[in-house]
């Protein structure tokens, strides 16, 4: 027990390998508490930002999978109009644009709200929050006003399974940043009641993470859904 | 690689290049890794709706275009916002979203390369509609 690591001389600590599974955390010089664990790379194990980052990253690639389906579903039936209307006639590219502007402009905010909680700037955290989900909120006010002339103008879910798969695919995307919305709201009330503690500063990483990927997601439906879509 | 005592400490030399709190980065090289890659994903988006549009790419060909830019963008997304990088704390990270990107790939590539098989062997709507009376 006493022969940890003021045992070990100088010399060998420096030839300890790294990357070598299995390397006594201890004996490379951290406190010399001689935990044996294995799989501790370089510097111990990894922070717990770097893995609670991993972990949420396993959720979001999850959701995404998720919406391959949706978007297999909805590729393989976008020509399916059952003699109602198609993409072409349904589609306004302009608005498209416009809701693509808004998220990809909240998503650059939301990266602004990253780099004032790194340096714990209380004002701009909360300005820059508070802009993504103006943003985001013009975003889903767009998604709704579409949604509702489309039903309106007899283009319902109900109509086609192409109109099926659409309400699907870019609902459930709508869905997501709803939650997204919510979740931004309590960051905001977090982060303005409890600082910047490390736990709060976490749950801030995820919801970057969460509200970035929301916008690839956006990428892949514009160009599938609304432009591949539009020419059909 | 020797056991040199920089490459034993921890947010030391082992630190992602694009991650947020990285020590050597100031807010100013932060910000502006932000907004290159919004300049990057607004061109790229532009560049989208343009081909989308357009007349002067042969129609057949453009959403193999649009499958590209969408691509690309989704590449920058994935390196200036979320700091997807080849450090070495992002190893999982990477291996993760490799193995995401192949089960949307059979599970997309799969569903529209079977359901047009099944589409070229189905007896047509009107035959069929003959058949069943």
């Amino acid at each position: 027990m006493s022969t940890s690591s003021e045992a070990v001389p100088q010399r060998h600590r420096r030839d300890i390998d790294p990357y070598r599974l299995g390397r006594g955390y201890g004996a490379a010089g951290y406190g010399g508490r001689g935990q044996d664990a294995t799989g501790r790379g370089a510097g111990g194990p990894a922070s717990k930002r770097v893995i609670v980052g991993f972990g949420f990253w396993i959720f979001l690639l999850s959701d995404i999978v998720m919406f391959s389906a949706f978007f297999a579903a909805h590729a393989v039936l976008q020509t399916a109009t059952a003699g109602g209307p198609s993409g072409r006639d349904l589609f306004d590219p302009s608005r498209v644009a416009l809701e693509t502007a808004f998220l990809l402009a909240s998503s650059f905010t939301c990266g602004m709200s990253a780099v004032a909680s790194s340096v714990r700037n209380q004002l701009w955290t909360q300005v820059s929050l508070l802009v993504t989900g103006v943003l985001g909120t013009c975003f889903l006010a767009l998604e709704a006003y579409e949604f509702t002339n489309m039903i309106r103008s007899g283009a319902g879910p109900q109509t086609s399974a192409f109109l099926s798969s659409f309400f699907a695919v870019v609902g459930l995307h709508g869905c997501h940043v709803t939650a997204g919305l919510l979740w931004l709201g309590t960051m905001m009330a977090q982060v303005f009641v409890k600082g910047f503690r490390p736990n709060i500063q976490r749950r801030l990483l995820c919801f970057n993470l969460f509200w970035h990927t929301l916008d690839i997601i956006w990428v892949a439906l514009f160009t599938i859904v609304y432009l591949i879509g539009g020419g059909r | 690689m020797s056991g040199r005592r920089e490459d034993l400490e921890p947010n030391g030399s082992d630190v992602a290049p694009g991650v947020i709190d990285a020590p050597e980065e100031t807010v100013r090289e932060k910000i502006g890794g932000y907004l290159l890659g919004l300049v990057f994903a607004t061109l790229l988006t532009i560049a989208s709706f343009y081909v989308a549009g357009t007349n002067l790419i042969w129609a057949p060909s453009i959403p193999i275009a649009l499958a590209v830019l969408a691509i690309a963008q989704i590449g920058i997304h994935l390196a200036f916002f979320l700091h997807i990088t080849t450090a070495p704390d992002n190893t999982n990270n990477i291996l993760a979203l490799a193995f995401g990107i192949l089960i949307v790939v059979l599970v997309v590539a799969g569903s529209l390369w079977i359901m047009d098989h099944l589409n070229q062997n189905m007896v047509p709507m009107d035959q069929m509609m003959q058949m069943q009376r």
